[in-house]
């Protein structure tokens, strides 16, 4: 008795919970059934055995598989001591298939919930436990999969309460997803319990940012959650996501492939675009969730977290005079330019390797969070086609939904042809990004470092839909096309073509066009790029614009 | 003082793309200081008011040399090519259209290039414009190595035993080394320094040599002619530095001790020498003179001596031209090099006498490149400048570079970022300043020998003076491993790394600005972590007072404090009483820190104690095999491929040819195989890293 309580204290004072042997939990387990303990004792024991979880054999076996528990990732992600737990008694509620029997019954059920600081700023979390007894219990009863089911209904009631609570205080909620799927024991229950959550996702979006990092298993309707939220990583080799597990996808499509081919952290932030990131293993992926999290604000009411900067917002840039290269058809590192740019060079970047010809991620200017798009010139040139303008959209709508001010880099040749995009809709999703940067409020800031042609042009949060600061680069092109098409529509069949040319690109190809239209506010020495914006994000910090009442928008999704 | 007319083209505006450009300068000789680059070197000649000069000159040369002949904002520059020197600079159809748009009257042509090439001198005089520099009769008779020697032998100047002729084939140089007796020497006729120069201790060396030096003399001097001599082992190269003027007047300015060489190529000179007397420096200077005298050389030109352990010394050839290292000697004797080879070329007498040649104090030069260190003592790198600053806010510290931030470095050209020299009244004073100036040297983008050179200038035999051209593979003869930490240095710098660390972490939870929900201020003042370097993992404590953080660690105690800006590359702490400057490459979120500390980077981890001991259960993640894939240590084009897939090749057995930066690289296999495939073809283009060819 006395080693429970004591077990109990250490582990608020942040010691691996795991010290106390096997045979102690058991005793502890046949325990909850004997009435003779007083009140106090078995609060003791229920609070011990769901500070166990698995026990010492589970702890150890999901420490050999590479990962880590659900507490210890807790304890890892929030800063310390300041974990409050809720539901450590709730236990699941069902009937079946002997699952009523307190063998198969643990306090906390296979999740864990509550809410803790990061960096002293407030957030809710659930961990899963993967490696839940539950789980292998299951694996026992059902031997239906190796990713036995696990979420039950009490599991989906203890994440729906942590997100209600969030939603009426206004924090955000990370979701440490480590599970198979529904408790087949439960059935309609375990179904009715990711409905709960998915409704919670939804109204929680826009309200609150939700992230999901994805440490194990998840699969089947499991999936849809993380999906609803704002940001998905991954722990690269230990998680998968997919609808169906390869054994279903054998039987149905007949195709061969592994569950890293299939629902891996590569395929997924390469092929899929599903997931934002991928982190090497648990312990990287939840540092870089602290890190990432420094930059948003906790909710929608809530401006952009201001962190103390060391680096002079009135810095020089001179290197960014001859990056851009002479030639319009070189390439150069949009990357090199934002680095340049931000406080400290440091740049946390979503989706880097998906749709590589758009980038972008968070970063700051004098402190202040921004989100940051640019064109890619080095992959594509640098073109709109369907994946960067789905990346894009979303990126500029999470940032308006939470008083991100946006700044756009653009370097665009235009859309990219063929019929690979027109069939597969370049049209509609090409229009998603055009409808995210017009419909956003937040401060819009513009760089037109080289080339801004068509349609393209307008949808990289041009002044025509309320760029509210757009500049030029002196080796900006503002133009309906490049020169070499243009003049082959202009002069047809006419001689003398590279004269015409050249005459397009003395008249056309230069920032003087826009400027002159007043649709560039200026054209700037690239040197000073990085104050101008520091500038004029401190004036637009009371921005104040408001869109049409709506019920809401029908974004062309 | 001497001074040069700053152009108002502003460096901005001079593109770094592939475009190459000629500098062209106006010169006049105004009574002020140049900027920056001649900072604290006093030099005592007397500009002359009255003198007439050349109104423009044109430099006929890139970046840092161009800047040396003083102007780094020239008043034009003109495009002579693409980025192969053989179509830019090497050019000299480009070359004569640039002095014919510029008006130029006299050209200079720095080092390198067609700064020894005869032909280049010729057609200058026949469209009259002055060639800074000497005669093209000096120019041939030096240029040619064969001859040179001859004219040394009768101007009664000690020469290499075994001399012997121009070679055609490597039958003929397997003959011509055999006489000699081995170890030979063989190296391009035309070339200077240690351009495509080999040694062979046996026949099969001697043929490869022969390939790979005639090759090399094609692709950068057009000229294949070779050289084989006899090669001293265990020797100093030591130069005497001559200046003569048309009027049959002539000086030496003393030496640089140039030992210290990789693949023969200079890394770290200095003047004066440790090992000369006053008997040998001026019996070397005065042969010097007598060879500069024998070919009626005017202008700058440096004389190249062998010298043995019993101080005999040995004439190597005659550079025509201005060096690389001339600023030490402008250092060491006050003189403005370029200066004075501007006034001979006017066709001025020279302002002094041997009596006025001092020896004022130590300089030092350490050559600053775009390679890594830890390749062969330095293989090419290439990249883009992201962040680049110059010690110049350091006393007595000269840089001379071509480069700023944003530059790019290409395969092109030599990978010679700066030459940064420094200079003090003893050797231990320049040696200080030094160790400063590199520590002070930030830049990013490109991987750079610093780690070496500071190595170099702090290693015990340096400091004591005994050094000779094997050095670097004596003291390293396992290649160079980066600066090795002593106990106490190491906890130093575990130190430093979780004192910035910690002042991340404390940084983060502050937030500034209004929230609705309030942040729960961290007050802590007391830390543990875990720190690991490699392998070794340490448990640190760390209490703050004030700006003081006291790190304990294995029972000692380093205390740190300094300037801890997050946004500085630089990261001048004190530590236990002694001022450090490191430098922060990066810092993630994982707790990877990457500091340069002593010239080296460190890749340490700091991590909460709880992380650190979760981190045990993290598996490691495999590496692919490496044996049987050759990848390409250095970005470069192929010159050669000698396999073919299927077949077998013999452990050492060449499988291609890289060619960078104009030193040919021959890369062989490490293990007896067959080829499984061959991904690169010759003349392609190929990166770092790049998969070359696939072994079974």
């Amino acid at each position: 008795k006395e080693e429970a309580i004591s077990l109990v204290t250490r582990v608020k004072y942040g010691a691996v919970s795991a010290t106390v042997p096997q045979t102690s939990l058991h005793r502890s387990c046949r325990w909850y059934s004997v009435s003779h303990l007083s009140v106090k004792e078995r609060i003791d024991q229920k609070r011990q055995a769901a500070l166990q979880g698995g026990g010492q054999q589970r702890i150890e076996a999901q420490h050999k598989r590479g990962k880590l528990t659900a507490r210890e990732r807790v304890q890892l992600l929030l800063d310390p001591e300041s974990f409050v737990e809720t539901d450590m008694f709730v236990e699941h509620r069902c009937a079946d298939f002997g699952m009523e029997q307190d063998r198969n019954k643990f306090p906390g059920d296979s999740v864990v919930t509550g809410r803790g600081r990061i960096n002293g700023r407030l957030v809710y979390v659930f961990s899963q436990r993967g490696n839940s007894i539950l789980c292998d219990i299951l694996f026992v009863l059902q031997d239906f999969t190796v990713f036995g089911g696990s979420l039950s209904g009490a599991h989906a009631q203890k994440i729906c309460k942590i997100m209600d609570q969030a939603m009426t205080v206004g924090a955000p909620v990370i979701g440490l997803n480590d599970s198979g799927g529904a408790r087949i024991q439960e059935g309609v229950e375990s179904l009715a319990g990711y409905a709960d959550i998915f409704l919670r996702n939804v109204m929680a979006s826009g309200v609150i940012p939700q992230i999901s990092l994805i440490m194990g298993p998840c699969a089947g309707g499991a999936v849809y959650s993380p999906a609803l939220t704002d940001f998905t990583f991954m722990v690269k080799d230990t998680s998968y996501l997919f609808i169906t597990g390869p054994d279903v996808v054998k039987s149905v499509t007949n195709e061969d492939v592994t569950q890293e081919e299939l629902g891996g952290a590569k395929t997924h932030t390469t092929v899929s675009g599903v997931a934002h990131r991928a982190f090497e293993n648990d312990i990287e992926a939840l540092l870089n969730l602290r890190e990432f999290f420094n930059f948003l604000p906790l909710s929608n009411q809530d401006p952009a977290p201001i962190r103390e900067s060391h680096d002079s917002s009135d810095r020089l840039v001179p290197s960014l005079d001859s990056i851009v290269p002479l030639e319009s058809t070189k390439a150069y590192d949009m990357l090199d330019i934002i680095h340049a740019i931000v406080d400290e060079r440091d740049f946390f970047e979503i989706m880097p390797n998906y749709a590589k010809n758009i980038v972008v991620g968070f970063a700051r200017m004098n402190g202040r969070t921004v989100g940051i798009v640019g064109n890619q010139p080095k992959v594509a040139s640098g073109c709109l086609d369907i994946n960067s303008s789905v990346k894009g959209a979303r990126f500029v709508r999470f940032c308006d939904a939470f008083n991100i001010p946006i700044i756009t880099f653009v370097d665009v040749p235009g859309f990219l042809p063929g019929t690979a995009q027109e069939y597969g809709g370049i049209i509609r999703h090409g229009a998603k990004l055009l409808f995210a940067f017009a419909e956003a409020t937040v401060p819009k800031i513009t760089i037109i470092t080289r080339k801004a042609y068509g349609g393209a042009y307008d949808v990289m949060s041009s002044k025509h839909l309320r760029g509210d600061v757009n500049y030029a680069w002196p080796t900006a092109e503002v133009a309906v096309m490049g020169a070499k098409g243009a003049v082959q529509i202009i002069f047809r069949g006419k001689e003398n073509q590279a004269e015409a040319e050249a005459e397009y690109v003395e008249k056309f190809a230069n920032p003087f066009p826009a400027a002159v239209r007043g649709f560039v506010d200026d054209i700037i020495e690239p040197a000073t790029t990085r104050k101008k914006i520091c500038q004029d994000l401190e004036m637009l910090a009371s921005k104040k614009q408001v869109n049409p009442w709506k019920k809401h928008a029908n974004i062309p999704l | 003082m001497t001074l040069w007319m700053i152009g108002n083209m502003a460096a901005h505006s001079v593109p770094s793309t592939l475009k190459r450009l000629l500098f062209a300068v106006k010169y006049s000789p105004l009574q002020s200081r140049c900027c920056a680059v001649q900072r604290e070197a006093q030099y005592s000649t007397i500009s002359i008011p009255s003198e007439k000069t050349f109104d423009k000159i044109l430099i006929a040369n890139r970046g840092e040399i161009a800047c040396r002949v003083h102007v780094k904002m020239a008043d034009e520059a003109v495009c002579v090519g693409s980025a192969p020197t053989s179509k830019s600079y090497l050019n000299m159809d480009a070359i004569m259209d640039a002095i014919r748009v510029t008006g130029a009257q006299a050209v200079h042509p720095g080092y390198g290039f067609l700064s020894e090439n005869k032909e280049f001198a010729k057609r200058l005089a026949a469209e009259g414009v002055a060639f800074i520099g000497p005669d093209t009769h000096a120019i041939q008779a030096m240029g040619d190595k064969i001859e040179s020697k001859l004219i040394a032998k009768a101007a009664k100047v000690n020469t290499i035993p075994g001399f012997d002729g121009v070679v055609k084939t490597a039958e003929e140089a397997v003959k011509i080394a055999q006489e000699i007796g081995y170890p030979v020497m063989i190296k391009a006729s035309a070339g200077g320094g240690g351009k495509g120069m080999r040694i062979a201790w046996n026949d099969e060396e001697t043929r490869e040599g022969f390939r790979f030096s005639s090759q090399e003399a094609a692709s950068s001097f057009g000229d294949d002619r070779l050289l084989i001599e006899k090669y001293i082992d265990n020797p100093r190269h030591i130069e005497i530095q001559v200046l003569a003027d048309k009027h049959g007047n002539a000086l030496w300015l003393n030496e640089r001790e140039c030992s210290i060489q990789r693949r023969n190529q200079k890394v770290v000179e200095e003047a004066p020498s440790t090992f000369l007397d006053p008997v040998t420096r001026r019996a070397m200077g005065e042969q010097a003179v007598q060879l500069a005298k024998a070919v009626q050389y005017s202008s700058a030109g440096t004389v190249e001596f062998l010298v043995d352990s019993k101080k005999n010394f040995y004439f190597l050839e005659m550079n025509t031209r201005l060096q690389v290292e001339h600023p030490i000697t402008e250092c060491i004797t006050g003189l403005d090099l370029v200066e004075q080879m501007i006034r001979v070329a006017k066709g001025y007498q020279l302002q002094h006498t041997q009596d006025d040649i001092p020896i004022n104090g130590w300089a030092i030069e350490c050559r600053v490149y775009a390679e890594d260190p830890y390749k062969s003592f330095g293989l090419p790198s290439i990249g883009r400048l992201s962040q680049y600053q110059e010690p110049l806010d350091l006393d007595k510290v000269r840089v001379d570079s071509g480069i700023q931030e944003g530059s790019d470095i290409s395969i092109y050209y030599d990978p010679m970022i700066s030459k940064l020299i420094t200079y003090g009244a003893t050797r231990a004073e320049a040696l200080g300043r030094m160790e400063d100036a590199l520590d002070n040297y930030v830049i990013r983008g490109v991987t750079h020998n610093i780690p070496l050179l500071r190595e170099i200038i702090t290693h015990p035999r340096f400091v004591s003076g005994h050094i000779s051209t094997n050095f670097l593979p004596e003291v390293y003869p396992d290649g160079f491993k980066g600066h090795q930490l002593e106990a106490d240095a190491k906890r130093e710098l575990l130190a430093s790394a979780a004192v910035l660390y910690i002042t991340a972490e404390l940084r983060s939870a502050k937030v500034l600005g209004t929230q609705r929900v309030a942040s729960t201020p961290v007050e802590c003042s007391h830390w543990e972590l875990c720190v690991e370097l490699g392998e070794e993992r340490q448990d640190v404590e760390i209490s703050k007072s004030g700006t003081v953080y006291t790190v304990e660690m294995d029972g000692a105690k380093v205390e740190v404090w300094g300037a801890l800006n997050l946004a500085s590359p630089l990261l001048p702490l004190t530590i236990n009483g002694t001022q450090r400057m490191l430098q922060c490459l990066s810092r993630d979120a994982a707790g990877v820190i990457v500091l340069q500390y002593l010239g080296t980077l460190f890749k340490v981890r700091v991590l909460s104690k709880l992380a650190a001991e979760l981190n045990s259960y993290m598996p490691e993640k495999v590496s692919e095999d490496t044996s049987s894939i050759l990848r390409s240590p250095m970005p470069g084009t192929v010159v050669a491929v000698s396999v073919k897939p299927g077949d077998t090749v013999a452990e050492g057995q060449e499988i291609c040819v890289i060619e960078a930066m104009k030193m040919q690289n021959s890369l062989t296999a490490v293990k007896q195989a067959k080829v499984k495939s061959v991904h690169c073809k010759p003349g392609e283009t190929v990166g770092e890293g790049d998969l070359l060819v696939e072994l079974e």
